[in-house]
């Protein structure tokens, strides 16, 4: 009986050592970032937009609309992070939790 | 296999460039971050269990919004008109709230590391070990296949030599991959799922107006291929001939129960998304949250697939030498000026590796744990097997390359492999299904319903509708029959060999069937999940019922 549940400790064990919790930034970084920064260039392809590429999108500024929907999507996802930062991991890992969270991945 | 017509050729210019290439470099930076994350093969495989319900949720969609799938539904679309949208209100989303609400519970709880790994402790090896090696060997097929789809669409849009592509994705693939393990994969399909929302929505906003609107598009459609061309159900009669070559009960049992229940509850590449969810309530809410966008990709991806056909009436045609597969590429080089063409490129190119991408990781995480740990190297290090992950992800993109160079030239074979594949899930959920809501199922009643199953319907689909032994209209019609041919000879033979062999100790069976927990399981719930917002069955039943609305509009 204990053999057949050996797996489960093993993976409560590895659970317990898993540094993703705690190590793994937040996607909505990356998100936000990516999107900021695709909505300023295309945005800006929006505004210098030639009568050319007008007539090919049915006279909608599509870039602008997107650019801008693009980069609003960013900063909601900028904001969220603010307002709302990553749950602390699980109560109790094996060492203590640094005091602040989050952006030790460092990079973005 | 689809090849892209001469002509499609994508007038892209500097700027489209900097967005394609700033995306590649931010796929990368995701994979070498996210590598400090990686210390147990737990979080290489299944991302420490950690991750909050909303990513695990959209990279369960976006796992399955590959571009084989975007452009292939965008095609069924131009070639079957709104037939299309019983792949995602009858075949998806009953299915991704079953797997939620009924099954979650077992695979969650019990604390498996993959689809097989659950065979192995309801049933026993044999049914693990077949499990296990055929979908090894079907993820790295896909896979290859995957990519060999991608270099022909990269080569018609943008001009690159087929094999550039393959490397290049294959190689940032394998990079990002071996770096962050599952974590980079799934941070990576919430990326993409937004890129390809940034990509298809302006095309289809454009593409409505050239056409009219809705009214302006149905209108057309209506005049020119009949009323039940935009209409869900018109013509799906028993005996009336409809050009999906099915009727309402195939497409009922056969697709919306057989073959979506079989894809979405059993394909570890999916599975896998909420297996990696931070606690038994996130992964719940793994499919069900998926389930919302779901049910409205139809609106991005099978409308542009009509609105091509109204565009370019000879779509499909030999004559015009442009293929259904062409619609997207066709809106995008028609209607799309640059900076917006440049986010959808991306969009396409980030679909492609983001499905290339879930094989890989559902691949290395199942041959590591349920083929080389399970019966080559047992017992060794937590390290040891984490390395292993590491090589067999690069080896499984390597060989995802080579199919995909094969491919090239056996482009049929392919089909009939992914066939073939296609049909080992839905015995799969059979055997799941009963394993657990009927303790008296055996072990040699997994085994040999798996492979009864799976037999049968490839005697179905292979000999009995290919030798036009019995008659069915068209190859997605004999594919829900074969499903249900499958579905019912694996439920007899599971059944019948359970009566005849020794049933499995129960006590052995513990978190596996249904009214039974495993010990020491008892989770307590997370904080905030008490809301009512986050329960899992209000949610389930929403879908359900928001999917049927979806029906409305398309039955009346």
């Amino acid at each position: 009986m204990s053999d057949e549940y050996e797996y489960q400790h093993q993976v409560e064990e590895l659970e317990g050592k898993s540094a993703s919790a705690a190590r793994l930034f937040d996607v909505r970084r990356i998100i936000g970032g990516l999107f900021v920064i695709y909505g300023i260039m295309v945005t800006l392809a929006g505004i210098t937009v030639s009568d050319a590429d007008l007539k090919k999108a049915e006279n909608i500024n599509i870039n602008l609309w997107t650019g801008v929907c693009m980069l609003v999507l960013g900063l909601l996802f900028l904001l969220w992070l603010r307002l709302r930062p990553s749950a602390p991991p699980h109560p109790a890992p094996e060492p203590p939790t640094p005091p602040e969270e989050g952006p030790n991945a460092g990079g973005s | 296999m689809h090849c892209l017509a001469e002509g499609l050729r994508l007038p892209t210019n500097a700027l489209d460039y900097s967005i394609l290439i700033l995306y590649f470099v931010v796929v990368l930076g995701v994979g070498f971050a996210a590598r400090a994350s990686i210390k147990t093969s737990l979080d290489f495989f299944l991302s420490g269990r950690s991750l909050p319900a909303w990513v695990t949720g959209l990279a369960f969609v976006a796992a399955n919004l590959g571009a084989l799938e975007i452009l292939g539904m965008a095609a069924n679309g131009a070639q079957y008109g709104v037939y299309t949208v019983h792949w995602y209100w009858v075949g998806a989303i009953p299915a991704m709230v079953f797997l939620g609400l009924v099954m979650m519970p077992f695979y969650y709880g019990s604390k498996v590391r993959s689809v097989p790994e659950f065979l192995l402790h309801r049933y026993g090896p044999a049914s693990h070990l077949l499990s296990s090696i055929i979908f090894s060997v079907a993820s790295v097929l896909i896979a290859g296949v995957n990519l060999y789809a991608l270099a022909i669409v990269v080569e018609a849009l943008l001009g690159w030599p087929q094999w550039v592509a393959i490397v290049v994705a294959g190689l940032f693939v394998l990079v990002y991959i071996t770096l962050g393990g599952l974590s980079s994969a799934i941070y990576n399909e919430v990326l993409q799922f937004f890129v390809i929302l940034a990509a298809l929505i302006p095309l289809t906003v454009v593409g409505l107006k050239r056409v009219g609107g809705f009214g302006g598009l149905a209108d057309t459609l209506n005049d020119r291929y009949g009323e039940n061309f935009t209409s869900a159900w018109g013509g799906t009669g028993i005996g009336s001939v409809n050009p999906l070559g099915a009727n309402w009960l195939t497409i009922v049992l056969g697709l919306g129960f057989c073959l979506s229940f079989g894809y979405w509850t059993t394909n570890f590449a999916e599975v896998q998304r909420a297996l990696s969810a931070r606690n038994l309530s996130a992964a719940q809410r793994t499919p069900l949250i998926a389930a919302y966008p779901k049910m409205f990709i139809p609106l991005i991806v099978v409308v542009p697939g009509l609105i091509a056909l109204v565009i370019e009436p000879g779509l499909g045609s030999t004559k015009s030498g442009l293929q259904y597969n062409d619609a997207i590429p066709l809106l995008m080089r028609d209607l799309l000026p640059n900076g917006v063409l440049g986010v959808a490129v991306t969009g396409l190119l980030a679909a492609f590796m983001a499905g290339m991408a879930a094989n890989v990781s559902s691949f290395n995480t199942v041959f590591t744990n349920d083929i080389w740990a399970a019966y080559v190297r047992k017992g060794r290090s937590d390290e040891h097997y984490l390395l292993t992950g590491r090589v067999v992800t690069a080896v499984g993109v390597v060989c995802g390359m080579g199919t995909a160079v094969i491919a090239s030239s056996f482009s049929n074979i392919m089909n009939y492999l992914q066939t073939l594949f296609s049909f080992f899930n839905v015995p799969l959920f059979c055997v799941f299904i009963i394993g657990m809501f009927w303790r008296r199922a055996t072990a040699a009643a997994g085994f040999w319903g798996l492979l009864s199953g799976t037999v049968a319907a490839m005697i179905n689909y292979f000999w009995l509708y290919k030798a036009q032994v019995i008659s069915i209209p068209s190859d997605q019609g004999a594919n829900f029959v074969s499903a249900i041919v499958a579905f019912v000879a694996g439920g007899v033979v599971m059944v019948t060999v359970s009566l005849c062999t020794k049933p499995k100790p129960v006590e052995s069976l513990a978190g596996l069937v249904y009214g039974t927990t495993s010990p020491g399981m008892a989770e307590p719930p997370a904080v905030g999940d008490e809301a009512w917002y986050r329960r899992p069955a209000l949610l389930g039943w929403g879908a359900i019922v928001l999917a049927a609305l979806c029906y409305v509009p398309f039955s009346l």
